[in-house]
């Protein structure tokens, strides 16, 4: 196959600055065609960003870029697409309450005013078939599964006959199996001629799918190899720049009372389907339950129904024998249940008010910050210097807006916070998402302090590795349901695989160990 | 009830619910593309005034339409500059607009009489009503849909063509994706700013025609306030249609009902006050917008556009 | 050429003053153009409205006049504004407030001790206002109801019913057709300080020390901002949304029901069909402008109150409209608004596509 490679891109000398931070620094990448490249690097190390730039979405600062030889200024992605490049971004680009031929439609070059929806809808089956990308052309976005809404964008840049495909993150929202049928997709792309960019901070990733790869730190290159000459190990020292990966030390665990408990939970989502079907848990004082899964597959609306901001249409749930069913928020707060949200800006921060203000969400409402009504402005800056130094929150005052923070610090704001109102119960959610190896090795060592402490900690999370480093059990959730439970130690990981695509851990049992399906 | 008094009440229903429903469609547009402008009522009364004037003064009718629509093209620069560019607080720059809108309208009634007087009171020339031979014999119908002036029939136009644009052409779909998801649109290749830009002007300007046909062809004068709240009842009418304008000509013609009945009863010397038959519409449009919230809340169906009222930024690093 | 915007990483003190300011002087260039498009004379204009405003003892006291209604309508809206909730119905709220208090002084005169009678018209007129402001936070609280819709809807049903009242069963049957009231007793009247100044500038003056208190210095107050920034965010710190909106709201259309009350008991001494003249609309605009800071209200209010003084002035003196007022304002808020931009952005703009260089001189 070697021999049909040929020069697809060039970029040379790529930089890109953004407010207090450099994210490229003269990057210089070769991206060839029949071939899959692996583009790895921590989170921040300007990966995306230099995609971004390829793509067309951001213009570089400095560098160049040339196609089969030519030089090419990218002004927007459209730009870009006529080049024949084009990206699927971590975030899908796809509007929701339009159709995949919609969608398919929108992206193509305008021609007057006619949609040719018929047209367009026969070209997706047809494209549909040829590289064994399933979709239903009428079906609208929001009805789609994440593997499904991605294979709408892969057929997007497809239909409009881009030769340099790039990927950011695919395997970030995907079950295992959806991981391998989508490694089976890029392949065939590639086998057809296509230059595919894989944008991951998976070593097993890189592995698996990429032919060559490419290691980025801090905005620079750190090495090209090629996949079959290299070593996991070797491609961690890299991206990482230090020898070994972290190691969390973690106690036996001796899980105490049950703190929490979950009887016949049910709840629907925002748009009124069932997002938690007949869910059963109990989590013991000084344990982490780890909840594996896909995003979307109820694990949002788990931790909103026990910290009261989900209503639960049935069941029963109880914190130290207390019924905190459907409780308001505040009694929820009152029973010493602690919630790190998923969403950090959205629900977790006020980002334009101060540092302070942020610090002092749940302790504002008892003494010394206030007394009866009122405010104690001098409490509160005792109160809101000792989080600052005890968490290490790195932040020019205690009046700078948190939405300035970095997110490392944002989260570990957020850690103070929680852990200060906590009394013996916490719920973290996608605790180290988006965050660099030194912040997320500080969550997580945060979280397991707090399990030496006796804290009952709920952890939901899409990164197995977290999952396991952390958790003394595992349940595994799948379409609102709860697939089984597991211990990380024992269990292998196609098991936690096979539960996260929907098969129960009774059913996997039955048949014997994993089966191997060829 | 004769014959008379329901065509009666067909025709006010028909010309009231026009301007409603050109200032509706305008919101439409504009808050498809994501851009709320609450300054619908400012808007339209500029548009009556500036239009009486100018077709007052050149005995033209035409002149003043155009002078609407060069009202709602300064108007919708305005909202758009502030609110696309300079990505302002787009509630404040509606609200900013209305005050602005209905204090110049009303200097302008003041002063641009002859002679520097008012314009209270004047006959200007107007768009006179066309029968239609043939379909105005229609019982009932015939004259309050066939026998109206020319921004009526020019509005039996404007319906299938918005829902045509709409929902079937290409730039109508990206009406609708640019509302829902402009970074989508964006990752495209397409301007969101320039489109956004495009539908608050394009907007402003039909909402300017809808006060156009109120001192033109409805109400025929200047009056102050000729508005009456329009501009707002237009706004709840476009959460009535869930952006849909079919569905805004339902309300449009409802609202124009309401207007209808109010004349015919004060016509008729009722002996309910006219205050409270002029709170009608007001009362009416509260009452919809309860039913409508609490509707869409519980089937969890909601046509607001995902993006309205969010300010497309594009550069930055979160 | 290309506009380039970027999060600003610091906070920018100098803009907090310099752009109201700039925007008031552009604003006030704005519409001198608009002035002279209908061939009126700025300078001779603008020279009038401040003469007219603020020249002379009396001037300054009609401009007085006028801020009261504005200062408590202002600080009223500006607490809903702290939540995000727009309360644009502070003129149906005053009008409410008004009409309580003209019941109390008309109707219950004589049941009423007359040194309790002006007490009873305060908290007559603040509860109704109150009341007014309840129905469209309720409708939003409880089912999500656009409340920019609800509370200007009833702004026209108020003002309507203000109309029915003084031109129906309360009119002044002595009146010989004059469309209001008749005038109240003398223990119904606010007393007054100088020229038509009112004891309402002391409503004014506490409700501003009041509300800074409690936004500053409570609890609730803290709410009131958490909500405001961040909904989610406060709903899942344990905040009752519902409890402080309702709050919020009582507070809101109980200053604008003062309002309403002040102006009745104060300057008409009567029901009347001056009551209703925009005040509600000009406090959006004073908040705004004051960045919801009551002590900035204050002063913004006297301002407008001044803007609205002189325009009626020079429609004493030149037969322009006195709408002049209105112009200058929306224009005011407008550039405001532009300028805003810059307190959370730093702009740079590049001539051509060759912006390399631009860029690194910035740097």
């Amino acid at each position: 196959m070697k021999t049909s490679k040929e020069l697809a891109v060039q970029m040379r000398g790529i930089s890109k600055h953004f407010p207090g931070i450099l994210a490229n620094d003269g990057i210089d990448l070769d991206v060839y065609s029949h071939e899959i490249l692996a583009l790895l690097g921590e989170n921040g190390a300007g990966k995306t960003t230099l995609m971004n730039i390829l793509a067309g979405l951001y213009k570089p600062d400095g560098g160049q870029i040339f196609l089969k030889g030519r030089e090419v200024e990218f002004h927007s992605p459209k730009d870009a697409i006529e080049h024949g490049i084009g990206m699927v971004h971590q975030h899908f680009m796809l509007v929701e309450s339009l159709t995949v031929t919609e969608n398919i439609i929108l992206s193509l070059q305008r021609s007057g005013m006619n949609l040719h929806a018929n047209q367009v809808k026969q070209r997706i089956l047809e494209l549909s078939s040829q590289y064994h990308l399933l979709v239903d052309p009428d079906a609208s976005i929001w009805q789609l599964s994440v593997g499904e809404q991605q294979r709408v964008e892969i057929m997007r840049l497809l239909y409009r006959g881009a030769e340099t495909l790039i990927l950011d993150e695919p395997t970030a929202v995907l079950t295992p199996e959806e991981a391998t049928d989508l490694a089976k997709i890029l392949r065939k792309m590639a086998d057809e001629g296509k230059a595919v960019i894989l944008i991951t901070h998976k070593l097993n990733e890189v592995t698996a799918f990429s032919d060559r790869v490419t290691v980025l730190r801090a905005g620079h290159v750190v090495s090209n190899l090629l996949t079959k000459e290299t070593t996991k190990k070797e491609l961690a020292r890299l991206m990482v720049g230090r020898d070994i990966l972290f190691h969390l030390e973690k106690k036996k665990c001796k899980a105490g009372n049950p703190v929490l408990q979950l009887e016949h939970v049910h709840a629907t989502n925002d748009k009124g389907l069932p997002a938690l079907v007949d869910v059963n848990l109990q989590i013991c004082a000084g344990e982490i339950l780890g909840v594996a899964g896909v995003a979307g597959n109820g694990q949002r609306e788990l931790a909103e129904a026990i910290a009261g901001l989900r209503h639960i249409d049935q069941g029963k749930i109880s914190a130290n024998g207390q019924d905190i069913t459907n409780s308001s928020p505040f009694k929820v707060i009152s029973a010493g249940i602690s919630h790190v949200p998923g969403d950090r800006i959205g629900v977790g921060l006020a980002s334009n008010l101060p540092v302070s203000d942020n610090l002092v969400m749940k302790a504002y409402r008892n003494p010394p910050i206030v007394q009866g009504q009122l405010v104690k402005k001098k409490s509160i800056v005792q109160f809101v210097d000792r989080l600052i130094n005890a968490f290490n929150i790195k932040t020019p005052s205690s009046d700078t807006p948190a939405r300035l923070l970095s997110g490392g610090n944002q989260q570990r704001l957020i850690l103070a916070r929680e852990i200060t109102a906590s009394q013996g119960m916490l719920i973290a959610v996608y605790p180290s998402r988006g965050l660099d190896v030194g912040a997320t090795e500080s969550v997580r060592s945060t979280l397991l302090e707090q399990r030496e402490k006796g804290s009952a900690i709920l952890l939901i999370s899409e990164d197995l590795e977290e999952i396991n480093q952390l958790s003394d059990r595992v349940i595994v959730m799948y379409e609102g349901k709860i697939m089984g439970t597991v211990d990380p130690e024992t269990t292998p990981l196609e098991t936690i695989g096979l539960m996260m695509a929907g098969q129960p851990l009774s059913a996997i049992e039955k048949h014997g160990k994993v089966e191997q399906s060829a | 009830m004769n014959e008379a008094f329901v065509i009666s009440i067909l025709v006010i229903t028909i010309r009231a619910g026009t301007s409603l429903l050109y200032a509706t469609f305008g919101a439409i547009l504009t808050e498809r593309s994501g851009i709320q402008n609450l300054g619908v009522e400012g808007i339209m009364m500029v548009g009556a005034a500036a239009s009486f004037a100018a077709a007052y003064h050149s005995n033209n009718g035409w002149i003043g339409l155009l002078t609407a629509v060069l009202v709602g093209i300064i108007l919708g620069v305005i909202h758009a500059f502030l609110t696309i560019t300079m990505r302002a607080e787009q509630v404040v720059s509606g609200l900013a607009m209305t005050i602005f809108g209905t204090g110049l309208a009303s200097f302008m009634g003041q002063r641009l009489g002859p002679g520097n007087s008012t314009m209270v009171g004047l006959q200007g020339p107007s768009f006179e009503r066309i029968p239609i031979p043939y379909l105005r014999e229609i019982p009932y119908i015939g004259e309050a849909l066939f026998n109206q002036d020319i921004l009526v029939y020019a509005l039996y136009l404007l319906i299938p063509l918005m829902w045509f644009y709409i929902y079937k052409t290409r730039q109508g779909l990206e009406l609708r994706a640019v509302g829902e998801n402009p970074q989508a649109i964006d990752a495209l290749g397409m301007d969101v700013t320039k489109m956004r830009f495009l539908y608050t002007v394009a907007g402003a300007v039909l909402m300017a025609i809808a006060g156009a046909h109120l001192s033109l062809g409805y109400l025929q004068g200047w009056a102050d306030n000729i508005t009456g709240g329009r501009g707002w009842i237009a706004i709840a009418l476009v959460i009535f249609s869930t952006w849909n304008p079919l569905r805004a000509v339902l309300g449009a013609l409802l609202f124009g009902g309401i207007n209808a009945i109010q004349f015919r009863m004060q016509a008729a010397g009722t002996t309910l006050p006219s205050s409270f038959l002029n709170m009608l519409p007001y009362i009416v449009t509260i009452l919809v917008l309860v039913f409508i919230t609490w509707a869409e809340r519980n089937t969890h169906r909601f046509g607001t556009p995902s993006a309205l009222g969010t300010p497309f930024v594009r550069e930055e690093k979160k | 050429m290309r506009i380039q915007f970027e999060k600003r990483t610091d906070r920018n003190r100098l803009s907090g003053f310099l752009i109201p300011v700039l925007s008031f002087f552009l604003a006030i260039l704005f519409s001198a153009l608009i002035l002279l498009f209908f061939d009126i004379n700025p300078i001779q204009a603008y020279s009038v409205m401040v003469k007219g405003s603020l020249g002379s003892t009396y001037a300054l006291s009609e401009t007085l006049v006028k801020a009261i209604p504005l200062m408590l309508t202002g600080l009223g809206v500006s607490i809903a504004f702290h939540m995000h909730f727009w309360n644009i119905g502070a003129e149906g709220q005053l009008a409410m407030g008004g009409i309580a208090a003209a019941y109390v002084a008309l109707f219950l005169k004589d049941a009423i001790p007359s040194s309790l009678l002006l007490p009873a018209m305060f908290l007559a007129g603040g509860l109704a206002g109150a009341v007014w402001g309840l129905i469209p936070a309720g409708l939003k609280s409880s089912i999500g109801v656009n409340e920019i819709l609800t509370t200007l809807m009833m702004n026209y049903i108020a003002t309507l019913l203000v109309e029915y009242l003084y031109l129906g069963p309360w009119r002044d049957p002595k009146g010989f057709g004059f469309p209001g009231t008749a005038q109240f007793v003398q223990a119904a009247w606010l007393p007054r300080l100088t020229g038509r100044v009112h004891y309402g500038i002391f409503f004014a003056l506490a409700a501003a020390v009041l509300l800074w208190f409690l936004l500053s210095r409570t609890k609730r107050g803290y709410e009131i901002r958490l909500i405001g920034e961040n909904p989610k965010a406060a709903r899942y710190a344990g905040i009752n949304i519902t409890k402080n909106i309702i709050l919020v709201m009582l507070i809101s259309g109980g200053l604008s029901g003062l309002a309403g009350m002040a102006e009745v008991s104060g300057i008409a001494h009567r029901l009347y069909m001056g009551l209703t003249v925009g005040y509600g609309y000009t406090a959006i605009i004073i908040a705004w402008l004051a960045n919801l800071n009551p002590w900035a209200i204050l002063v913004v209010a006297f301002l407008m109150g001044a803007l609205l003084v002189g325009g009626d002035q020079l429609q004493i003196a030149m037969q322009t409209p006195a709408a002049v007022a209105s112009i200058l304002q929306g224009a005011i808020l407008f550039f405001m608004l532009g300028g805003s931009i810059f307190n959370t952005y730093k702009i740079t703009i590049t001539r051509t596509r060759s912006k390399k260089q631009g860029e690194n001189a910035h740097e």
